[in-house]
């Protein structure tokens, strides 16, 4: 095997779980939920970089329709979380001025994060007591 | 493969090792700025650059090593998907994170998402 493509190979690799680690470390912290799906996004890409590094090493090409598959597919993550994060308000679009909805999310953010810190219990770290996506 | 110079299968296989480094370069550069941008939006401007760029130039490697039609028609199908299943994922992160409050105002030049009473004018627009 030519030596200046083992070379390449190994610094991709490198590379690769590099990326693929502080995307993880993203996906930990946070802190809003559309972080998490942006840093998993990188994640997707770095499987599929992985893929294609594992195929061009061996010339193998039976996994070549995982990375169809997952070219097809690594969107609908994404898509769903934002739908949810996206939950609009029964009065939205009625009345409404330039900028409100920004205005409006902010300050939403804002009680939301006192909120979340007013919940802060010493003995439970569960996160906090409602279900919504943030 | 059989038949080919030697030279070729050399040129070849150094396309190759250059397109991999290449695009796990923008696959790294991508995961540094993904933790290390303050926002979403400039977290999503990181995150593009292997989804597209990153992604050819990996799977461009991938042809120049396995060298057979077919194999190359199907990397230009996971291109083609990529590009335009991307985009959508982007459009609909940034705007929930405009209607979720995470973009300051006074960093936008331009508004073109207000919702009220201009909405009529823009028919068509962003509707759900």
């Amino acid at each position: 095997m030519d030596l200046v493509l083992v070379v390449a190979v190994v610094l991709a690799a490198v590379m690769l779980v590099a990326a693929a680690t502080l995307a993880v470390v993203r996906v930990e912290r946070g802190p809003s939920m559309l972080d998490r799906t942006v840093a998993f996004d990188v994640l997707t890409t770095t499987l599929v970089g992985a893929v294609a590094l594992e195929a061009a090493w061996s010339r193998r090409t039976e996994t070549i329709p995982i990375l169809v598959v997952l070219s097809l597919v690594g969107f609908i993550g994404s898509v769903a979380i934002s739908r949810f994060a996206a939950r609009e308000r029964p009065e939205e679009g009625t009345g409404r001025r330039r900028g409100d909805a920004a205005v409006e999310g902010a300050e939403r953010n804002e009680s939301e994060r006192l909120d979340r810190e007013a919940a802060v219990d010493t003995e439970h770290h569960g996160g906090s007591p409602d279900g919504e996506v943030r | 493969m059989t038949g080919e110079p030697a030279w070729v299968t050399a040129v070849l296989d150094a396309l190759a090792a250059l397109c991999l480094v290449l695009g796990a370069f923008l696959t790294l550069s991508a995961g540094v700025g993904v933790l290390r941008f303050e926002n979403v939006l400039a977290r999503m401007h990181a995150v593009t650059k292997p989804q597209v760029l990153g992604l050819i130039l990996l799977l461009l490697a991938v042809a120049a090593r396995v060298r057979s039609w077919p194999v190359v028609a199907m990397l230009a199908l996971v291109v083609a998907f990529q590009l335009v299943t991307s985009p959508v994922a982007a459009h609909m992160v940034g705007r929930a994170a405009y209607r979720t409050g995470k973009i300051r105002p006074e960093d936008l030049d331009v508004d073109e998402l207000p919702h009220g009473d201009d909405e009529n004018e823009n028919a068509g627009g962003p509707s759900a």
